[in-house]
């Protein structure tokens, strides 16, 4: 045997989508990180209910680097359709478990091969009920991996009772799958590879959780009241846990409901509901993705011309079209800071851990009612779909912001006197009234077309110039209030700068780290927010090249930047990763190196 | 009718005069049917004694869409999209549960560019009235066809219209609508006691009414012309509103699970029909030559069909389904109207926070 490599090192499992694998996954990714090692995992999936191929890969690292990689040391073949391609990923000297029943040749020589009888075991096990058989059988291959890896037995039975919420006939029957595969593995197969893992203490602490389910969470303890959607991966769970969670939370002492859901006909209906709430004074918001943000662009247009607080959530897939519906992208930024007709723009939240989801989906509601103006929060499928490790959910440090609101009291003190679209404080933000008020001088009308400041309708010139320019003033007045950038710096002043933002933070930490080995020092600045701040321009004015990455083809930010920035534009050079799978920090890393125009003798790209 | 009505200039029981129930001056064409239906509808809530207030006004895009700013200029109101007032209501409304809808849209709105959101509003009951003014054409962009306009109808500059129309009470019925009435906007009474009985009706009421297009569809012996209407209206009954307690008539009050009305339709006595509304109102129908039972859905597409295809313009209430909840009621919704909680009835408590962060793993 060669030396032991610890903790450092991904597991590629293939299975067949709709086999039932993804309590397996699980359960693999969970009790890594109950044992203490920084973990992640990423189920990498087609857009089919049953039958194609699908992996998930599991990345463990003792340094707490957790961007997917592209090397797969261990590889756990349950699907012949997806076997040769298997066998050729894994690295070399990798491990290669398959179910037996796959009769297909072993052809690398330079790979470690171990066969699983999963469908014997099974069938040998009289506890297993035939229909279950598959779903069982999936837990073999967990316990044949855990006894070949060093995995703790227990902390494999904490995680199938999570997922189990601890019923006993389930766990009974998991558990003693994983059992049969570990003893059966501890009988029959010499361990010949290098991969173990051990017990640490880096994961203290932190829970694990989805970016959909935080984002649900988060706009609950946000004070969301009304929800309008439209199922669409991958931001379908993201309403659904809505739907879980809603009911526990939000029900007042006498049992009744503070909110309302309704799942619409489409997205044009999803986010005409939801503005049509917000407008009547609702916390409202809607999730969605590409397509749906598409269609819901010409009500997006309405909500900014009439300044109506809305919240939309865009788990980002790949476009364009119907595109890779279960890849992850970043490629809505363009489009969505700048979406409608005529002159628009749109103030846009960019959570950078599943964490922020939480946080995000609470601000988000404060900013949107601040500002009168919708809100987008861009997350994507790789945080929304996938089980991060992650601080935990911090209750929000700030009271609610229900923005300029005048009830009936407020207007009898200024008797009356108000204009919903007049600039009285001078931030180019109006007061509004509620529906519902009985003031008889509250009521407006509000409309998509040309209007005054009290809101009548008007084709004048001059009044749709000021409006327009009120609109402006508002977006700079966001500028100061939006969450600002988190920097990442070197030790050592570094006159190269990146700028990322969104889910691509692991993989530019972990660049950073692979460049600094090599002598080059980055500094980075992870956006939070368009429009962005006066510390973004700082930041780029302090480095000679800043990099600007994306999980795009354009360059999207890149190209808002330069906008933003003209002066700046020479200093800004793209590098976009486009091609539906997580970023990783080898290819940040090598696209740096090959671009930057200051590296250190001898240490360019070999 | 059992109670004297205010006179123009007198103060209704809510307190206002007639002059609190206007809106800004028509835009629209002299003549167009439309504004005789917005006079209506102010002429209506102010007699009905509502507070303007209690009312909010809602339209998509058109000619039709455009009337909402000529009445109750002190009820919110929210010119939406074109061919999506449905949802804009349908979120709107549950702002303050207690609020009724009053929307307006046309042929073009409804029938074309929103025929999925007019359909999915009545099928989730949304506590409105839904009024199609309904003249087979676009107005404001100068004449042309609209879904509803008649196979073979000739206008200047479009030609012949080759498709067959699409039928706003049969659309609304096959979508399951709780009410549904067809009328001719030149018979001002029965308008009147149409809509009386709509804003009493509880969730979506449905007003398809023949408006006619002074300017661009309004030739002699067409469908939706004034001449065809005064000649060829056929009102299914005699109708006239009664509000639910003398003197005081009927309010928008919005009763939350009320119990269920009967529909008293036993008490059909040869010509008179009476149906009690949730909140107490009833309308009273006298049948004419037909002996018409607007509650029966089957009897309701039997007579649509048959006005279809003897191009008969019928008027009156074609369908009325009492105690199906509103929409707002299916929810379990606080006591007090959502849009007046506060942080702390919308924050779950900081307590909570260690629970939701222990259901992770």
């Amino acid at each position: 045997m060669t030396q032991r490599i610890v903790n450092d090192f991904s597991i590629t499992v293939g299975t067949a989508n709709g086999s039932g694998s993804s309590t397996a996954n699980n359960t693999i990714l969970r009790a890594l990180f109950k044992m203490g090692i920084p973990v992640s995992g990423k189920n990498l999936f087609p857009s089919n209910i049953q039958g194609l191929p699908t992996w998930y890969t599991i990345r463990v690292n003792k340094d707490g680097f957790t961007a997917r990689t592209e090397t797969h040391e261990i590889v756990i073949a349950m699907n012949p359709n997806s076997f040769a391609k298997d066998q050729a990923a894994i690295a070399p000297g990798g491990a290669f478990f398959y179910s037996d029943d796959i009769k297909q040749p072993i052809t690398r020589t330079d790979i470690i091969a171990y066969p699983m009888p999963v469908k014997e075991l099974v069938r040998n096990n009289p506890d297993i009920p035939t229909n279950l058989r598959d779903l069982v059988g999936n837990m073999i291959y967990v316990g044949i991996l855990a006894q070949m890896i060093g995995m703790d037995m227990d902390k494999i039975e904490m995680a199938i009772r999570f997922h189990f919420k601890n019923k006993e006939r389930p766990v009974a029957l998991n558990m003693g799958a994983v059992k049969a595969g570990a003893e059966w593995a501890a009988a029959n197969l010499t361990k010949k590879d290098s991969f173990y893992v051990e017990a640490m203490n880096k994961t203290e602490g932190l829970i694990m959780a989805d970016g959909n389910t935080a984002g649900a969470l988060g706009s609950i303890y946000g004070g969301v009241q009304f929800i309008g959607w439209y199922p669409i991966t991958p931001a379908t769970s993201l309403a659904e846990s809505l739907n879980d969670y809603l009911p526990v939370l939000r029900k007042n002492p006498a049992g009744k409901e503070t909110y309302a859901v309704v799942q619409a006909e489409d997205e044009l209906a999803a986010v005409g509901m939801s503005i049509g709430a917000g407008w009547a004074g609702l916390r409202a918001m809607t999730s969605t993705s590409g397509p749906g943000l598409s269609l819901m662009t010409e009500f997006y247009g309405l909500a900014y011309y009439a300044e109506i607080p809305v919240v939309i959530w865009d788990v980002q897939r790949m476009g364009p079209s119907t595109g890779l519906p279960t890849r992850t992208s970043q490629g809505d930024l363009g489009f969505a800071a700048h979406m409608g007709h005529g002159d628009t723009n749109h103030i846009v939240l960019l959570p950078g851990s599943v964490n922020e989801c939480f946080e995000f989906g609470w601000r988000a509601f404060d900013i949107a009612e601040r500002i009168q103006t919708p809100v987008l929060v861009m997350s994507d499928l790789d945080f929304g779909m996938n089980q991060w490790m992650t601080e935990p959910f911090k209750y929000p440090d700030s009271p609610m912001d229900r923005g300029k609101v005048l009830w009936e009291e407020d207007l009898e003190k200024i008797k009356g006197d108000w204009g919903r679209y007049r600039d009285v404080d001078g931030d180019g933000i109006p007061y509004r009234t509620l529906p519902g008020n009985k003031h008889p001088l509250s009521a407006y009308f509000t409309r998509g077309t040309g209007h005054d400041e009290q809101a009548k309708y008007n084709e004048d010139s001059g009044v749709w110039y000021r409006n327009m320019e009120r609109l402006s003033k508002k977006f700079e007045t966001a500028r100061s209030i939006l969450p600002k950038p988190v920097l990442h710096t070197a030790a050592h002043p570094a006159r190269i700068g990146v700028i990322a933002f969104g889910s691509t933070e692991p993989a530019i930490i972990e660049a950073q780290a692979m460049l600094q080995q090599q002598g080059v020092a980055t500094d980075f600045l992870r956006l939070r927010a368009l429009p962005i701040s006066a510390e973004v321009e700082e930041f780029i004015r302090s480095h000679e090249q800043v990099f600007v990455v994306e999980m795009n083809r354009d360059g999207h930010l890149h190209e808002i930047l330069i906008l933003e920035l003209p002066g700046m534009a020479t200093r800004l050079q793209s590098i976009a990763y486009n091609d539906g799978l997580p970023l990783t920090a080898r290819f940040v890393s090598q696209a740096i190196l090959s671009q930057a125009s200051h590296i250190p003798a001898g240490q360019e790209e070999k | 009718m059992s109670t004297t009505l205010p006179m123009a200039g007198q103060v209704n029981t809510v307190g206002l005069t007639k002059n609190d129930y206007r809106g800004a001056p028509s835009t629209l064409c002299v003549g167009c049917g439309h504004n005789s239906i917005a006079n209506q509808i102010s002429a209506v809530c102010f007699e009905m004694n509502i507070l303007p207030e209690n009312i909010i006004k809602f339209s998509g895009i058109g000619c039709s869409s455009k009337s909402p700013t000529y009445f109750l200029g002190r009820s919110f109101g929210f010119n939406s999209l074109h061919g999506r007032m449905p949802s804009i209501a349908t979120g709107a409304l549950f702002g303050d549960y207690r609020l009724r809808g009053l929307g307006v849209s046309g042929d073009g709105d409804s029938a074309s560019i929103g025929m999925g959101q007019f359909k999915h509003v009545m099928r989730r009951n949304v506590n409105m009235v839904y009024i199609v003014e309904n003249n087979g054409v676009y107005g404001l962009t100068k004449g042309q066809f609209s879904a509803t306009a008649d196979k073979g109808l000739e206008l200047k500059k479009q030609g012949t219209n080759m498709y067959l129309p699409v039928d706003i009470c049969q659309e609304a019925l096959a979508s399951r609508a709780t009410f549904i009435a067809r009328l001719f906007a030149g018979n001002a009474k029965q308008v009147k006691e149409v809509l009386k009985a709509a804003l009493s009706h509880r969730g979506i009421a449905v007003i398809d009414i023949i408006s006619p297009c002074v300017t661009f569809n309004n030739q002699e012996n067409t469908y939706y012309s004034y001449d065809f209407g005064k000649a060829n209206e056929e009102p299914l009954h005699d109708i006239s509103f009664h509000a639910a307690s003398e003197g005081g008539g009927s309010s928008i009050s919005y009763v939350p699970h009320k119990p269920e009305i009967a529909l008293e339709a036993d008490m059909v006595d040869g010509e008179i029909r009476e149906v009690k509304l949730h909140d107490g109102s009833s309308i009273v129908l006298k049948t004419l030559e037909k002996n018409y039972n607007p509650t029966n859905r089957i009897e309701a597409m039997r007579v649509l069909e048959e006005a279809q295809q003897n191009n008969w313009l019928l008027t009156g209430i074609i369908y009325v389904e009492t105690g199906k909840p509103a929409l707002t009621e299916l929810s379990n919704l606080t006591e007090t109207p959502l849009n007046r909680l506060t942080e702390q009835d919308l924050r779950p408590a900081p307590e909570t926070i260690k629970k939701i962060n222990d259901l992770m793993f």
